[in-house]
């Protein structure tokens, strides 16, 4: 249930399995750059990002009447945000990201300081993530595209999502990595 | 070009239309016999997840994936010059009535005129030959998959440990951005241009479809045990299932070298193809190109 508190996020750990309901916002590469520019230069930057869940999410949506309805909005992969996402937890307080094949031991870092997790949505499951979106609650900064813009999501049961790293440093991802056999 | 039943454009929507709301059969079996066998809990999920959405995307006729990518298209038979515009025509009308997004901009302005064209697309490969129909066949995978392509330029004293030793490398590396698991595709030899196109075809070919040289059909078979035993799992969380199939192609290549290329495909590798005579279109889900 969104909003997340800091202390509900310290008490997931890796490996858990979490369905989340309440707001998230998307955001994706564009989307980074410009909020952390932004805030650098003291603009202001779309409500709901400060204290957020962060969804990497480029998806489909098509207009519905006078509002929208998402059609498809499954992961997209969060790795490319890498080098953009520590900045933009420890500035924003973003307290989950949620994506797909997880991402940097320096954003673990943030997570760490900032009191943040990384939840791993099932990859390409657009439809059924696309089910849980109940409402499109906003739309910022369209011109860049739809797969770029940000888009206010509000969900209901959105998951099975997987607490892939947690607020101690842990990554599941790292796990398997390191248990993998490369033998030819 | 042969007489059509149907115009080339409304032919390549109902193929978008097709490839992206429907999963070729064999991977969802694939899918399935892989949920039958696999132990790790956390990977079941992953596949019960992924099965689920497939069911839902065909029974509301959706994209089952929001990436719907940059299509590849492949065209051979008998045609004119006529037919890039009308694949062109038919792409930006399946993008509003499919509804597919909008993903192609420059390079490096990255502008978006928001129907999946701009300079240099759509991305098609040509083979014209003296049959009496035209084959347009299209893949589809998002950038997830495509950012994992990998070209080596290997010593030729590599061999085939060498190449190997690539394919595991590639998509080990890769590990869960590609949505795993999918297709992986393996291009051997011919030149470097050539040898990444190679690989990319070996995705359109449907996983039942037997390997014609021996030698290629035992590496396939050995290169899905071994990254199947590697642990990376489906969605790179863990598990005994990474890869649905894998498919190797070869060429002649320049005798001081050994190119290997590896295009992965994930879970969502969507293709379909559509063979038009005269008098009719049948539609299928893969082909051997
Ligand atoms: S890699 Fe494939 S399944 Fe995963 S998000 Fe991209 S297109 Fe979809």
């Amino acid at each position: 249930m969104t909003p997340l508190s800091e202390r509900t996020v310290r008490g997931l750990k890796v490996g858990d399995m979490v369905y989340l309901t309440g707001s998230v916002v998307t955001g994706r590469d564009e989307m980074h750059i410009r909020a952390i520019e932004n805030s650098r230069h003291g603009r202001p930057v779309p409500e709901g990002i400060e204290g957020s869940v962060l969804f990497h999410c480029g998806p489909i949506v098509v207009r519905d009447g006078g509002g929208w309805k998402v059609v498809a909005a499954g992961p997209t992969t969060s790795a490319r945000m890498d080098s953009l996402e520590p900045e933009m937890i420890r500035r924003f307080g973003i307290r989950a990201v949620i994506g797909k094949g997880g991402m940097s031991k320096e954003v673990g870092d943030a997570m760490r300081e900032v009191g943040c997790v990384y939840l791993a949505a099932v990859g390409g499951a657009a439809v059924s993530i696309a089910e849980s979106i109940v409402e499109v609650c906003g739309a910022d900064w369209q011109d860049l595209g739809m797969a770029e813009a940000i888009w206010r999501f509000r969900t209901e049961r959105m998951g099975p999502l997987v607490v892939a790293m947690d607020s101690e440093g842990n990554s599941l991802y790292e796990n398997v990595r390191s248990r993998l056999v490369k033998d030819v | 070009m042969i007489k059509l039943p149907e115009p080339v454009d409304q032919i390549v929507v109902n193929l978008l239309k097709a490839a992206n709301t429907k999963l070729p059969s064999d991977i969802g079996w694939a899918l399935e016999a892989a949920a039958g066998w696999e132990a790790d809990p956390m990977a079941r999920v992953q596949l019960g997840a992924i099965m689920d959405n497939v069911k839902k995307a065909e029974f509301l006729g959706r994209p089952m994936c929001q990436d719907t990518g940059v299509p590849t298209f492949y065209v051979k038979g008998r045609f004119n010059a006529s037919i890039r515009g009308e694949i062109a025509k038919g792409l930006k009308k399946a993008t509003e009535t499919v509804p597919l997004r909008p993903n192609t901009v420059d390079p490096l302005t990255r502008k978006n005129h928001g129907d999946n064209l701009g300079k240099g697309m759509p991305a098609i490969h040509y083979n014209p030959t003296d049959d009496d129909f035209l084959e347009i066949a299209v893949l589809i995978k998002g950038a997830g998959s495509e950012n994992m392509t990998r070209l080596a330029m290997l010593n030729p004293s590599d061999g085939i440990e060498g190449v190997k030793r690539f394919v595991i490398d590639s998509v080990l590396d890769a590990g869960g951005k590609p949505c795993p698991p999918g297709v992986v595709g393996v291009g051997i030899g011919g030149t470097a241009d050539e040898c990444v196109a190679m690989s990319k075809e070996a995705l359109m070919s449907p996983l039942d479809a037997e390997n014609a040289d021996p030698l290629l059909k035992e590496m396939e078979e050995d290169l899905f045990v071994k990254l199947n035993g590697s642990g990376l799992g489906p969605m790179g969380l863990g598990g005994s299932t990474t890869v649905l199939g894998v498919k190797v192609r070869t060429a002649y290549c320049h005798t001081a070298s050994l190119p290997v290329a590896v295009s992965i495909g994930c879970w969502a590798t969507r293709r379909a193809v559509a063979r038009i005579t005269g008098t009719s279109v049948e539609y299928t889900q893969g082909a051997d190109l």
